[in-house]
């Protein structure tokens, strides 16, 4: 372990992060709130301290160990999180407690969209748009990690895109050198977030609501400026159509974004096997919200159920937690459904949450192998995604992962119900935070305000470890993990 | 013809044993001294020790005036470089090489003059998968052989009891299947030759050789045999070169299940195949075998590169219920031994490969030469050239031609387009004519017959 090393890489980090507070302050300054003070001592604090940090070690260049990813992956979100909850705690309209300021940024960072904060229509702007933001920069945090980092770390099976994944992003590593796949993601996360901003607008929303949208729908977050969500805009429909694209590709694997866009070819999108079954999962699952909710009479005009159906489909499949109506409502198994498929997420390297959509493709097709195995002993059967086979250690990564996460989320569901949750909310809410989906159902439909500070802390920690695909904080809590 | 034959393997030794009684001069180079000496007391053969592909090696074999060298080593690099040498170093005109590994036959342009110059590829194991893929295409074929790039078929078939035209006349042929264009070049009965006549009676257990279109060959031989169905359900046993191509040539038509007992090989082979069921195990375990259900098996095809292992695993295969079992062999004594047997088709990768090397050894404008019977008979596609002054066979009708003793005419194909031979049809210029010979030692005449006169230019 190399203290120094990552003292100076998180000195660093708070000094680039201090930045990100003065696109608020510009804001606050165009609307006038009164919140500019606040986050000018936000960051002052975050750059001295960063400063404090990195200065005595500035000149300490050591190379990291796959060991020092661990620490660091994780430290970024944690220290982000302290951080990041600064101006929230500080600003008089909000009235935040600690807890609910940690929350509330944690749930940004992690861009999962479960939110302490009501009243949304009425807050300053500065801190609004901070909120969005938030979301927007742990979106390409996970990204770049996810892409560029959590491939080498191994973690719970994503050495796949490591080297052996199938079809069109053979050379996974999308480019030699780290930072400079970092920059490609990063562009790419530019333009989709700016085409996004721009299509919001045109679909009718102000200029201050497009970009903060684009912010949390790029972001797979589900943050919003309006405590109605989505569904403020109701009287504008091409807004959700908007927000079904948007959300849809911001669920895509950036690494396949990037083969598209550097071989201008779209047809590689559907060469990828993942993004065939993330796309099959979503359609499925949106003809069968839409047909429901007209069958129940929950929308009395077939175009509008359609169109609610595919919306929440989407928002709640890609795990971004958008909503326009108050779908924890609606009749029957729906709801539940929903909560389902966010398990399942996004694809694997997005901004997206859940279990993703290649681990539980390989689940499946494991469970398959084994009726075949029943029906030929003695055959070799090995799974495959595309045509490639995938190496046993892969799948073991994946069966592993699987059954971290399920144990996590007893464990979680049951202290939450240990501080007085009904089952049915403690049980959406664990997955909204594990998934990184943001609103469950009951008690936690609208938000999670009413929850006690120890269920609120949980959640946060579930959020974290749901953003880092478990095993990375695991590994971290694991003694082994600090024996020399 | 001086022909100087690289390797002494099982190929090398069975071609040099099958030219060498054409009056051709032989050399084989093998680096194995004992091999060499063995097959030099046999044959009448000339032979040197050593690397086949070093040039001074080369010289010895008399490279200088060889008139075509034969690279049928192990090794694809030496056949390749072999090939090489001699184009450089000694301007052999013909060249051929056998080259297995798929991925050097996946870049045709390696193998121009400007790079490797090899004038022949031979890929055996190629040969031999498209052999078995058409036995399986139609049930019930002993030799399916393909002329005129498959313009024409040879097919040859056993003939039972049952079969609507087993016990008639061959001249009732038109009248059974009115509209079938066909042709009988040679019928075996008890291994011996009988040349077709209007006349002549299909006997049950004749094996019978006929000429036609693809489109006719079902019809055809569902009249000599009681109705075949249509295969579905095939095993294999042997994941080697053959197996692995076979299977990926077949899974998507056919429910292929594929046996081998390595167990890296059979990880790999289930890795690239897709829909092919790969098992693990011995494809002589009784068990194994009735697990996967043999007794509904509609072909089980033994492909190992052991002889006995295959000849065992496809008679225990037979026993147990499967309904066609083929076996690849090697040893042309056990071909003569078993096929009377259990074992439906034994399968000899020698005469598939042969077949396709003497088409560049033969005279006259020879394209394709079947290598058949254990290589005492042959079937041929040669073109005729000239006109009727200076050429045996054009201008003339079958009747007039001069052919040896046990040679028909089975068919011609002129301009893409297959016309099945009668004793009236003329030959033109630039046809290509299916011959077959029923005693390969007339070859020559039949090569001096479609040469052309030396007015010819």
């Amino acid at each position: 372990m190399k203290i120094f090393a990552i003292q100076r890489v998180f000195g660093l980090f708070l000094v680039v992060f201090s930045s990100t507070l003065l696109p608020p302050m510009l804001v606050s300054i165009i609307y006038n709130d009164q919140e500019l003070i606040h986050f000018f001592e936000a960051f002052l604090l975050t750059v001295l301290t960063g400063l404090v940090l990195w200065l005595p070690v500035k000149n300490y260049r050591k190379e990291f160990r796959n060991r020092d990813g661990f620490v660091i992956v994780a430290m970024f979100w944690l220290v982000l999180g302290l951080v990041g909850s600064l101006p929230l705690y500080m600003s008089d309209q909000l009235h935040l407690s600690v807890t609910d300021a940690i929350f509330e940024s944690m749930s940004g960072l992690t861009t999962t969209g479960a939110t302490v904060i009501t009243g949304l229509d009425h807050l300053p702007k500065s801190i609004l748009y901070y909120r969005q933001q938030l979301q927007w920069l742990g979106g390409i945090g996970i990204i770049v990690i996810a892409v560029a980092i959590m491939p080498m770390l191994g973690i719970g099976g994503m050495q796949l895109y490591k080297a052996e994944t199938p079809g069109p992003m053979k050379d996974s590593k999308l480019t030699p050198r780290i930072t400079e796949t970092a920059k490609a993601l990063w562009y790419i996360y530019l333009i989709l977030t700016a085409a996004c901003a721009l299509a919001y607008w045109l679909a009718g929303m102000n200029v201050f609501d497009a970009i903060g949208h684009s912010f949390s729908t790029i972001a797979i977050g589900g943050f919003s400026t309006h405590d109605a969500s989505m569904g403020y805009f109701n009287n504008k429909p091409m807004v959700e159509v908007v927000a079904i694209i948007f959300m849809i590709l911001a669920g895509v694997n950036f690494a396949l974004h990037f083969t598209a866009w550097r071989t201008r070819n779209a047809l590689n999108y559907f060469r990828d096997v993942e993004f065939r079954t993330y796309l099959g999962i979503l359609i499925s699952v949106a003809i069968i919200s839409s047909v429901y909710l007209y069958y129940m009479d929950v929308f009395i005009y077939p175009e509008r159920a359609v169109l609610h159906g595919i919306f929440q489909a989407v928002s709640i499949g890609t795990t971004t937690g958008f909503t326009t109506q108050e779908y924890h409502n609606w009749p029957g198994f729906l709801p539940v459904m929903l909560l389902f498929t966010s398990f399942v997420g996004a694809c694997a390297g997005s901004t997206g949450g859940g279990m993703k959509v290649i681990r539980f493709l390989l689940l499946l097709k494991q469970g398959v192998r084994e009726v075949k195995r029943v029906i030929h002993p003695n055959g070799v059967i090995p799974i495959k995604i595309g045509r490639k086979p995938i190496s046993d250690r892969v799948v073991d990564a994946v069966w592993g992962f699987f059954a971290a996460y399920v144990a996590i989320f007893v464990i979680i569901l049951l202290i939450l119900m240990l501080t007085g949750l009904d089952q049915i909310s403690a049980f959406s809410a664990t997955a909204a935070c594990l998934n990184n989906l943001g609103p469950g159902l009951n008690e936690v439909g609208l938000n999670y305000a009413s929850l006690e500070d120890p269920a609120k802390w949980i959640l946060s920690f579930a959020m974290m470890l749901g953003r880092l695909e478990i095993f990375t904080l695991l590994v971290l809590l694991s003694p082994a993990f600090w024996r020399r | 013809m001086k022909i100087i034959i690289l390797g002494a393997g099982q190929v090398g030794s069975s071609l040099a044993a099958n030219l060498s009684t054409e009056a051709n001069d032989i050399t084989l180079v093998d680096n194995d001294e004992k091999t060499l000496r063995a097959l030099r007391d046999r044959m009448d053969i000339n032979s040197v020790s050593g690397q086949a592909s070093h040039p001074a090696i080369l010289r010895q074999a008399g490279a200088d005036d060889a008139d075509m060298i034969i690279a049928v080593t192990d090794s694809d690099e030496t056949n390749m470089v072999a090939c090489q040498v001699a184009y450089t170093v000694f301007h052999t005109p013909t060249k051929i090489a056998r080259v297995r590994s798929i991925d050097y036959l996946r870049h045709p342009e390696l193998f121009k003059q400007d790079a490797l110059p090899v004038d022949v590829l031979i890929s055996p194991e190629q040969l031999i998968t498209e052999y078995i893929q058409r036995l399986i295409q139609y049930p019930g074929a002993l030799q399916v052989l393909d002329f005129a790039d498959g313009q024409v078929q040879l097919v040859g078939v056993k003939a039972f009891y049952g079969g609507p035209l087993v016990g008639h006349e061959l001249q009732e042929l038109k009248t059974h299947m009115p509209g079938i264009e066909m042709r009988v070049a040679a019928i075996f009965r008890k291994d011996r030759a009988i040349l077709p006549k209007g006349n002549t009676v299909i006997e049950a257990d004749d094996e019978v050789f006929f000429v036609a279109a693809p489109g006719y060959i079902k019809a055809v031989i569902s009249e000599l045999r009681a109705k075949d169905k249509p295969y579905k359900r095939i095993m294999l046993a042997g994941g080697g070169n053959i197996g692995r191509r076979l299977a990926q040539a077949l899974e998507n038509d056919y429910q292929v299940k594929l046996i081998d007992h390595n167990t890296v090989r059979s990880q790999n082979l289930a890795n690239d195949l897709e829909r092919t069921i790969v098992l693990l195990g011995d494809a002589a375990d009784e068990e194994l075998l009735l697990e996967e259900n043999i007794e509904n098996t509609d072909v089980f095809c033994a492909l190992t590169n052991d002889d006995e292992a295959n000849i065992l695993s496809a008679m225990l295969a037979k026993r147990l219920g499967a309904r066609k079992v083929m076996s690849l062999i090697n040893r042309a004594a056990y071909v003569d031994l078993i096929q009377s047997g259990d074992i439906d088709i034994a399968i000899s990768p020698q005469m598939a490969t042969i077949g396709s090397l003497l088409t560049h050894i033969r005279r006259g404008d020879v394209v394709k030469v079947h290598s058949l019977r254990r290589g005492a008979a042959e079937a041929i596609e040669a073109i005729a050239h000239g006109d009727k002054t200076n050429s045996k066979v054009v201008g003339r009708t079958i009747e007039e031609l001069k052919l040896p003793q046990g040679t028909t005419i089975g068919a011609i194909v002129r301009d893409s387009e297959v016309i099945i031979a009668h004793h009236d049809t003329v030959i033109e210029s630039e046809d290509h004519v299916i011959l077959f010979l029923v005693d390969k030692t007339r070859i020559d005449e039949v090569e001096r017959l479609f040469q052309v006169g030396i007015t010819f230019l």
